[in-house]
């Protein structure tokens, strides 16, 4: 029999209770491959027939283990293959109808988010890939529940800078028809460069090709259990702080390794992957620039910072892989700004900038993230930062995003409110300087050098 | 390691966090008894000021389902203020167990 010394008990029931601790998601990904057909309405109740079938225990499951361990998990969530693959076969351009589908079948199994509204075009678009992304707009606009994303690079392919004009274009759109609710379209769309194919997190979850009918996926998280240990060692060289962030992680995601397995055995479904990333949110104690300012740095955005990230993030890595027996999706730090108090404060006190922002997502999950930026920002200046963001994971194989929020009527000096885990943004000033020139070009950046590695 | 989850014991924690007073393990055991859980191992001691005490149950003969247990730990505990919740053993083993 296992004894427990009562440390280790408290130790377990503290990170709970204080410290945040949780299970952020467990995302099933649903293959739709299975929905193909010429006629779009037959193509809308396959979707939405498949989903609530196989998640149809999904909430139910997520609650009982949150009951069994005492160890609460936030979000039960879905992603499915990208629709752009599976909806091409119907030759119509009312792809809206099956993001429509795809919201009631969220809703019917209780879900709050729904990924893969997608469409991966880093190296060129078909037209299914086209009506997708011309639909997005109108698909975030008019459902609660459905997320979307685009792959608009990859190491291997290089980037598609014909899709990252678009994509300017479409983020601008989709925060105007949202301009009710802060633009909280926008918030819902990922542009991705090598975008993983078993991402647990949204908004930019989606259920690759090369991933089974049904699989479990975990996200776990506890920027608030990381940044107690760093506050309880003042004064640790960087080797003895990365070795407490080490062991911190270890334990944080052996909890997503048994949530995984338990609600894998439940549901009859493989499981997947831990996710290991270290996800803020709103609430306090819950953020991850604290953790930098834990470190030593006055604020998140004052230099050191990307060194102080770059630390977290590697040690988080090298704990968590040894806790799990299948680590992926993102698995690093995320460094939104709507969801993280400290960076928040810090972004109103005007001293975290973009710039600094986008540096830290070299070293860092997953990219610029949930910033929001003034309503009058040209499509081709979106384009422009998509541009670079996308370059810094081409370049250094990694994935990269932009979930920007143009502010629709906003200026620098307002803020954003979206409330939930979406929190809420100041808007943050952006180059006024024109790139218009520069995207305008077209075509593709070719692939770099380090994709040729065969 | 590679093995899925199950099968899984029956066995879990139950933790009493709180004041220390007379009646605590009373308290505790009656609810176990009545629900026919079985105590294996029962140890307390005195953390940070606060009164802690760990029994591990097995739940293989019990006739109550775990979570109403689980709620009429939590209802005596509250009167009391004490904190009263039950695990199954495998968060703790999962985090400080390799």
């Amino acid at each position: 029999m296992q004894r427990f010394s009562p440390q280790e008990i408290v130790e377990t029931i503290r990170m709970v209770q204080m410290e945040n601790l949780d299970i952020r998601t467990i995302t099933m990904g649903i293959s739709l491959r299975d929905c193909a057909s010429d006629d779009i309405a037959v193509m809308e109740r396959k979707v939405y027939d498949k989903i609530c079938r196989r998640a149809a225990r999904l909430v139910a499951v997520g609650e009982e283990i949150a009951r069994e361990y005492g160890m609460p998990v936030i979000n039960k969530r879905i992603s499915v293959t990208p629709v752009a693959l599976v909806a091409e076969a119907t030759g119509t351009v009312e792809y809206a109808r099956i993001g429509a589908a795809l919201d009631r079948a969220a809703r019917e199994v209780g879900v709050n988010f729904l990924g893969g509204y997608s469409a991966l075009v880093e190296k060129g678009t078909t037209p299914g890939d086209a009506a997708l992304i011309e639909s997005i707009p109108e698909v975030l606009a008019t459902t609660e529940r459905v997320c979307a994303s685009v792959n608009i690079g990859t190491t291997r392919a290089g980037i598609n800078m014909d899709a990252v004009a678009r994509m300017g274009w479409i983020i601008r759109e989709c925060a105007q028809r949202t301009a009710d609710r802060d633009g909280l379209g926008a918030a819902k769309l990922v542009v991705f460069c090598n975008a993983v194919e078993d991402n647990p997190f949204m908004a930019g979850a989606f259920h690759g090709v090369g991933e089974p009918d049904c699989v479990v996926n975990v996200g776990v998280s506890g920027p608030g259990v990381v940044l107690r240990a760093v506050e309880a060692a003042p004064e640790a060289d960087f080797g003895t702080l990365a070795s407490i962030i080490k062991r911190t992680s270890f334990k944080v995601t052996r909890m997503g390794e048994l949530v995984g397995r338990a609600a894998s055995d439940k549901l009859g479904v493989p499981f997947g992957i831990v996710d290991l990333s270290l996800a803020p949110t709103p609430a306090v104690g819950d953020s991850v620039a604290r953790i930098l300012e834990a470190m030593g740095i006055e604020r998140v955005g004052g230099h050191g910072s990307t060194a102080a990230l770059a630390l977290l993030n590697d040690a988080v890595k090298k704990g968590g892989a040894m806790a799990s027996s299948h680590v992926g999706g993102l698995s690093g730090a995320f460094i939104p700004v709507s969801e993280d108090i400290g960076m928040i404060e810090a972004a109103e006190l005007g001293v975290l900038s973009i710039d600094k922002l986008e540096a830290m997502t070299a070293v860092c999950s997953v990219g610029l993230d949930m910033i929001a930026i003034p309503g009058d920002t040209s499509a081709e200046t979106i384009a422009a930062i998509i541009a670079d963001e996308a370059a810094i994971g081409m370049i250094n194989r990694k994935t990269t995003a932009v979930r920007l929020i143009p502010a629709p009527g906003k200026k620098v000096g307002d803020s954003v409110e979206f409330g939930g885990l979406l929190g809420r943004a100041p808007v943050m000033p952006v180059s006024s300087l024109s790139s218009a020139a520069f995207v305008a070009r077209g075509g593709r950046i070719p692939a770099p050098l380090t994709a040729l590695n065969n | 390691m590679t093995t899925s989850a199950t099968p899984r014991s029956n066995r879990v924690i139950v933790t009493v966090i709180g004041q220390d007073q007379v009646g605590i393990i009373a308290t505790v055991s009656t609810i176990l008894a009545d629900a026919r859980a079985n105590i294996l191992d029962i140890s307390q001691s005195i953390m940070e000021e606060f009164f802690v005490m760990i029994m591990m149950v097995d739940l293989a003969g019990a006739n109550v389902p775990f979570e109403e247990l689980k709620r009429r730990l939590a209802e005596k505990g509250e009167p009391m203020g004490l904190r009263i919740d039950a695990q199954h053993e495998d968060v703790f083993k999962y985090m400080h167990r390799i």
